[in-house]
């Protein structure tokens, strides 16, 4: 005796909230079944292994329809077909985006495009996370990226509207649209260090200070290049940091600043000695980033020039983490001091982003 | 012009890419109504198109508004070729017919299209302006309400029951036309949906006819079904119970009417009926003899033709114009509207009364308080036809406690007429009547009709429970004068129904009587079937149960004759084993008494199944049910004496744990004390011919079982061993899980909002070898125990929680397949104001019982009409101490209570009786009277603690559905209009869509998408009586193709949150109709 057709549909659309996760997590609906054996069901409730399958199969089913509503979250509150109530929607949307850290951390900065796609094999094996759950996770990506990426006005609130996002998770695809789009590279060794929440932390930093958006430029043209505000980075600025070139190149300047620092935090830091050594690599590795930045490929080395140039040295001479901020700060506030350094205004936005984003990334 | 229906097509969302090119779509949309087709603009390059058209106005006959639905074609402009069609929607309009419901229809529909399903939405708004209609030879019946919730819907007052309406319709299927050869299945599917929708507007209309020719104003009870009889064409039908409903909307006007105190009738003003008293001015009877000619018991197993004749009086004049269209229509209506109104002069028709109250059956389920005197048992008459002739054998039998089945000629008409299918189902109401009154009953209640098709064989079931309503609720004085005079003094209140209609002496069968145990005054019988709901005031111990008696046999493959003759040999065995099975598992759960009893025999190309479903309580007023004792055959082995006392103990065991579970502890009693007969050797005799009354065609089936005391089955007997087996696997529910398959579930009280109406499907191949009764047997007990289990698995998060109503339908699509459909509601209830219940039971019942009576006292009105079907729930148990206490009787229904055993042994003759009763059925039209029941003057508790339960799920746009009559925790507050919808779906992609579980789970997802926009496009949140009536499935994997037809209904209504309603039911305590479910709560 075989079932040919099991079925169950309730007005209100049940939603099993742990084999929704078993199929977020690409199990097929046998593993799931296994899982759930395993997971002690079976005996707290008394039911058969062969009820449990037929259960599994329908919240399968369901899950597979809702499939299509999740590509496009609005659409998920308007139709008509499964009554679900709003908390339950707002979860099935939640967890259907959500992203496990391992994979984003494989993909995070590269080209969400099919030569991406066919290296999820790779980072299958890689993480030990199921391919059918990679590829959701890159399909979401990219789907995000595709409807935000033209749309002018704020990322994170583009991405919410759209995909009816938390606020927590809309700032998280805000980060991987925005290294997507610019392609920053995360997956050398030596930033294997660091979370998706660092380069989420300082995507958000550089969306709110560099990019176009962050002038608050409205751009009058519609038909111009600076469209898509919050997912380029500020064209215009970029070239502008040439001008901090002068920190480094100019030895009186360089020296002037030298001391500016050193004097402040004399007897502040427990790593003076190696800081005065160091200022000068220091702030040459800083500027030269800065200067760099005009062309798209170290762009794309931002983290790991400010990895290699600032935060190893620091590190390697076991800097602890309130020196480097007392650092940061003062390194930064000197320049104002500088009479003969004139782009003040540049060297601000420049650095209080990058020094956010330098205390990120600090740590082991 | 009677009416001009405005439609106005807003905009659409959610379209399908229609153009690859664009990825968008160019949409317009078409109104058609009638022959009269309007288009829109179409909107260029859009998914979300807004149209904003003008106002589409039809001018139609309000007939056509009733026929006719509107259609709405969402479509896709192409310049170069023809237009693609995106899909449908289909509006009934009929809500809009009458004042009360919907004033307009408008929202979002979902785009529909039978190959693809659910395409977009589009929001429409529909208005119709009726002007009134003044011509009285009118063919339409707009304002005529159609509910179908099996009870005097909440809000609504009974006026007067009138009594069974029922009517067919046939037309050839478009399925089998020979256009269906060259038209795609689109265009086929469409044929089909618009040729049904058109057939039960039509239906509904003719019935709506009828009543208005009773003078009634709306049908309670509906139930309209689709006979797809393949090439022979399509059947729909219907019946109903017609009654003159009152809105409850402002009860205070009434209120003077009732202060005044009086055993009479009262008439309560009715705009329809200037003048009440036609009916009740004695209406002369010179054709009862001609209509009654049957009625000798002996005659009637043989349909003599003048019976035949008699029986088509209905059919011709009335109905059926079917396929004949409606060119005759308008004439023969106006001929019986000059008749109508000639007879009326006179002050009364005859004719008319003959006709309506041909059949006293009610297809309602529960019934205001005191309409139920006496319940004799369930009466139910199955007959096997040939689709392509006629002249076939016929099988007719009684369940409950007697049986008959016989061959029957019949001399016919030609195939394919209404008049035959009239014909067919005529004889079979003339045998449920039949059958009524040989258990000495007069009516039959909770009345339903089925088929089951297979190739050109076909079953019509019909079934019912036989009674005996209170004369007072009829409508004109005769009877009463007829019965007076055994008008029985004291009727005690929860046992009344219980006690026997029949004749003790002269019993139609076998049975074993008992005096009851709650009043000890009349006679019980041992056990107690019925297809109706548990009455209200009925006293129950513990809890019910859901009891299943499974069965499958064999059959031959057979052409033809042959093939229906095989199956009418097979029926009444099948009837038997069913019977059978219900009985032991009713022991087996210590109880004795079923109610809801609803048996289904389903025909397949090579074998019958029988499904039988009710929900078993423990009532007071019942003998405690003995035990199942086994016996052996041959007692001298030493190893099978052990194996059979093995099985004893088992036996017991179950029965002591399902009394535990069921909290089946009634009061001791001595059975000496109320006289129990002393214990007979026992007999257990399966098949005996009965020595009464029976004619010589009659074959009785002995069901009594012999004593109540002890139950045998012998182990000898294959069969038993089957028995035994299958009722020891049946495995009870999880805990925390209880389920029925009524209303609601005796000794649960407490219900907390939240609802989950579900619909299950499973479908099984058998395997095809070595196909054995018993391994059949096996599978299918096993495939409805698998499909209880999930549904407790899946429904687990809402312990503590009762399925309710739930419905199981089989179906044999296939040579090897079996499909059942499940369909019922899980409400959740609160645990611990349960066991708080029980612990004080007898206090609380006592206490309920003067919250009754001061209830009584507040809300005279809305108690004798509304009381009963607003309470949902039980009255907590009452104890013997209680119930005869409980001296409050109202004094009218003292004074009107019948007492058939004490008067049939005046009857000497069935020929008297029956006299008797015809007067009786004839005269009466029923209705509700109003009286002031007196009262104790007690505190005032109604609207004590009433618990609000928390509405978290108040969210806009939810629209509940269930198929009980009620929402727990709140208040209907207005009826839109029923829902009744027909969809098809095929696809051609079956594997793409998922398999046969996806096509088919997606298509109920759509289906229930469509009911709730339907209703929220009325106004409503809610459906209440919700029934899947048919999901017929057809696939073919080879083709990857898959259709299937699902037919759906119910009441759309508005409801509100009794937490909301609180604040008003304090400040107008004497204008608020009684919620919902306060009787239950009243008890906390």
């Amino acid at each position: 005796m075989t079932s040919e057709l099991d079925i169950f549909v309730g007005n209100t659309t049940l939603i099993d909230e742990d084999v929704y996760r078993l199929w977020l997590d690409g199990y097929s609906v046998s593993d799931a079944v296994a899982l759930r054996v395993r997971s002690g069901i079976l005996e707290q409730t008394g039911a058969t292994a062969a009820v449990l399958q037929s259960d599994t199969m329908d919240h399968y089913r369901t899950f597979h329809m809702l499939e299509r509503l999740l590509h496009a979250p609005p659409k998920l509150l308007h139709q008509l077909i499964f009554q679900i109530p709003p908390s339950r929607q707002a979860l099935l949307i939640e967890r259907y985006y959500a992203f496990d850290e391992a994979f984003v951390r494989e993909v995070l900065g590269k080209k969400l495009s099919k030569g991406t796609k066919k290296d999820l094999d790779d980072i299958s094996t890689k993480t030990g996370i199921t391919l059918k759950s990679c590829r959701r996770q890159f399909d979401n990506f990219k789907r995000v990226f595709k409807v935000v990426e033209e749309m002018r006005g704020s990322l994170v609130d583009n991405i919410q509207q759209h995909f009816l996002l938390s606020d927590r998770l809309s700032r998280d695809y805000a980060a991987i649209v925005f290294f997507a789009n610019n392609r920053f590279e995360t997956g050398k060794k030596k930033l294997q260090y660091l979370s998706f929440g660092d380069f989420a932390f300082c995507a958000e930093l550089m969306i709110q200070n560099w990019t176009l958006g962050a002038v608050g430029e409205a751009p009058t043209d519609p038909d111009s290049q600076v469209d898509d505000m919050d997912v380029d980075l500020d064209k215009e600025f970029l070239q502008d940091l040439k001008e901090l070139k002068v920190l480094v190149a100019d030895k009186d300047l360089l020296d002037l600043h030298k001391s500016l620092v050193c004097t402040t935090l004399r007897g502040k830091l427990t790593v003076f000695s190696e800081m005065e050594a160091n200022f000068k690599n220091l702030s040459r590795g800083l500027v030269n980033v800065a200067a760099k930045l005009t062309h798209n490929k170290d762009v794309r080395d931002l983290f790991v020039d400010l990895v290699e140039k600032f935060v190893e040295p620091c590190r390697s001479d076991h800097w602890p983490l309130a020196d480097v901020r007392l650092f940061l700060n003062q390194y930064s506030a000197s320049v104002h001091s500088l009479d003969g350094f004139r782009h003040q205004a540049l060297w601000d936005r420049y650095m209080g982003t990058l020094r956010g984003c330098l205390l990120r990334l600090y740590h082991d | 012009m009677p009416g001009k229906l405005k439609v106005k097509i807003v905009a659409g969302r959610h379209l399908p890419v229609m153009d690859r090119a664009s990825d968008l779509t160019d949409a317009f949309v078409e109104v058609k109504f009638g022959n009269t087709t309007f288009k829109t603009d179409v909107y260029l390059k859009s998914l979300n198109p807004q149209w904003n058209s003008e106002w589409f106005k039809f001018e139609v006959d309000d007939e056509d508004l009733q026929d006719e639905p509107l259609q709405i074609t969402v479509l896709d402009h192409d310049t170069y070729s023809a237009n693609d069609a995106i899909g449908k929607v289909y509006i009934d309009i009929d809500p809009l017919l009458y004042s009360e419901a919907a004033t307009v229809i408008s929202g979002w529909f979902p785009i529909y299209d039978t190959i693809h399903g659910i395409r977009g939405e589009i929001n429409v708004i529909v208005k119709v302006d009726l002007f009134n209609d003044l011509n009285r030879f009118r063919q339409s019946s707009c304002g005529v309400k159609f509910f179908c919730t099996t009870s005097i819907p909440k809000c609504y007052r009974a006026v007067i029951i009138h009594g069974f309406v029922e009517e067919l319709v046939v037309n050839e299927d478009p399925e089998y036309q020979w256009i269906d050869r060259i038209r795609t299945p689109r265009a086929s599917n469409e044929a089909r949906q618009r040729l049904i929708s058109l057939m039960s507007g039509e239906l509904q209309r003719k019935i709506g006819l009828k009543v208005l020719e009773m003078r009634g104003n709306a049908v309670v009870g509906y139930l309209q079904c689709f006979d797809l009889e393949g090439e022979s064409g399509l059947v729909v039908r219907a019946i109903g119970t017609a009654c003159t409903l009152d809105k409850l909307s402002s009860p205070a006007a009434f209120l003077p009417a009732c202060n005044s105190p009086s055993k009479e009738m009262k008439e309560i003003p009715f705009n329809e009926d200037p003048n009440p008293n036609t009916h009740s001015s004695g209406p002369s009877t010179p054709l009862k003899n001609q209509t009654y000619s049957f009625s000798p018991s002996k005659s009637y197993s043989r349909q003599s033709s003048s019976s035949d004749t008699d029986l088509s009086l209905t059919p011709k004049t009335g109905m059926g114009s079917g396929s004949a269209g409606k060119e005759g229509g308008p004439f023969k209506a106006l001929l019986r509207q000059q008749t109508q109104s000639a007879l009326e002069q006179r002050g009364g028709s005859p004719h008319r009364f003959c006709k309506r109250r041909e059949f006293p059956f009610f297809t309602l389920t529960a019934f205001p308080p005191g309409f139920l005197v006496h319940v004799g048992g369930v009466v139910s008459a199955r007959s096997v036809k040939l689709l392509d002739r006629i002249h076939n054998p016929a099988f007719v039998g009684i369940m409950g406690n007697t049986r008959s089945y016989k061959l029957l000629d019949w001399n016919s008409f030609n195939s394919d007429e209404p008049e035959t299918r009239d014909a067919w189902w005529a004889e079979i109401r003339q045998e449920i009547k039949s059958h009524a009154k040989a258990l000495g009953c007069h009516a039959v209640v909770g009345y339903s009709e089925s088929t089951s098709i297979c190739e050109e064989v076909c079953i019509l079931s019909a079934s019912g429970t036989a009674a005996v309503l209170n004369p007072r609720f009829l409508q004109d004085g005769t009877l009463e004068g007829c019965l007076e005079q055994r008008l029985e003094e004291n009727l005690p209140v929860g046992c009344g129904f219980c006690h026997i209609p029949y004749d003790e002496l002269n019993m139609p069968f076998p049975a074993h009587l008992t005096y009851c145990y709650n009043c000890r005054k009349q006679k019980v019988p041992d056990v107690l079937f019925t297809t109706i709901d548990l009455p209200t005031d009925a006293t129950v111990v513990g809890k019910g149960c859901l009891i299943q008696a499974r069965l499958c046999r064999l059959k031959k493959k057979a052409q033809a004759e042959a093939n229906a003759t095989a199956i009418s040999n097979l029926l009444p065995f099948m009837e038997y084993e069913v019977h059978t099975q219900l009985m032991n598992k009713l022991k087996l759960k210590g109880m004795n008494a079923l109610f809801g009893l609803r048996i289904q025999i389903t025909v397949g190309e090579n074998m019958l199944m029988g499904l039988a479903s009710a929900t078993g309580v423990y009532l007071a007023a019942l003998p405690t049910p003995g035990g199942i004792q086994i016996a052996g055959k041959t007692p001298n082995d030493g190893s099978y004496e052990q194996h059979i006392s093995h099985m004893q103990k088992k036996i017991n065991d179950t029965i002591a744990k399902n009394k535990e579970l069921y909290e089946i502890n009634p009061p001791e009693t001595s059975e000496e004390l109320i006289g129990s007969p002393i214990p007979e050797p026992r007999q257990h005799s399966r098949l005996l011919r009965s020595q009464s009354e029976s004619s010589d065609e009659v074959t009785e089936l002995d069901l009594s079982h012999g004593k109540k005391d002890a139950f045998v089955l012998e182990i000898d007997d294959t069969d038993a061993l089957e028995d035994v087996h299958s009722l020891l696997t049946d495995v009870p529910p999880p805990p925390g899980f209880y389920s029925c398959n009524t209303e609601i579930m005796p000794g649960i009280n407490n219900w907390t909002s939240e609802i989950q109406m579900f619909t299950s499907v499973r479908v099984t191949r058998l395997s095809s070898l070595n196909l054995t009764n018993q391994a059949l047997n096996k599978n299918f007990n096993d495939l409805c125990e698998n499909l209880l289990k999930s549904l407790y698995f899946k429904l687990r998060s809402m312990i503590p929680c009762c399925l309710c109503h739930v419905n199981f339908t089989v179906s044999l699509p296939e040579d090897e397949l079996i499909q059942v459909t499940v369909t019922a509601v899980a409400i959740t209830f609160d645990k611990n104001q349960a066991l708080q219940t029980t612990k004080t039971h007898v206090e609380k019942s006592l206490q309920r019982a003067s919250t009754d009576n001061e209830e009584l006292l507040q809300f005279p009105l809305e108690l004798c009409s509304d009381s009963i079907p607003s309470h949902p729930f039980p009255p907590a148990k009452e104890h013997l101490e209680s119930a005869s206490s409980n001296s409050g009787i109202p004094a009218a229904q003292r004074a009107t209570s019948v007492d058939y055993s004490s008067f049939a042994d005046r009857c000497s003759s069935w020929i008297e009786l029956i006299k008797l009763k015809a007067q009786t059925i004839r005269r009466g039209s029923i209705k509700t009277t109003v009286t002031v029941e007196k009262a104790s003057p007690m505190g005032e508790g109604n609207f004590r603690n009433r618990s609000a339960p928390p509405c978290a799920n108040s969210t806009v746009g939810v629209v509940k559905m269930t198929p009980l009559s009620f929402i727990p925790g709140a208040k209907i507050t207005k009826y839109l209009g029923i829902i009744n919808m027909f969809f098809i779906r095929e696809t051609t992609s079956l594997r793409e869509e998922g398999g046969v579980s996806g096509f088919l789970h997606a298509f109920i997802a759509e289906v229930f998408a469509m009911v709730r926009a339907h209703v929220a496009a009325l106004g409503g949140n809610a459906v209440v009586s919700y029934i899947m009536k048919q999901c017929v499935f057809m696939e073919n994997p080879n083709k990857n193709q898959a259709q299937c037809l699902i037919n759906v209904s119910g009441d759309a209504v508005v409801f509100v949150r009794e937490s909301d309603l609180e604040v008003v039911s304090t400040q107008h305590p004497t204008a608020n109709c009684q919620p919902l479910c306060a009787g239950g709560e009243v008890t906390t």
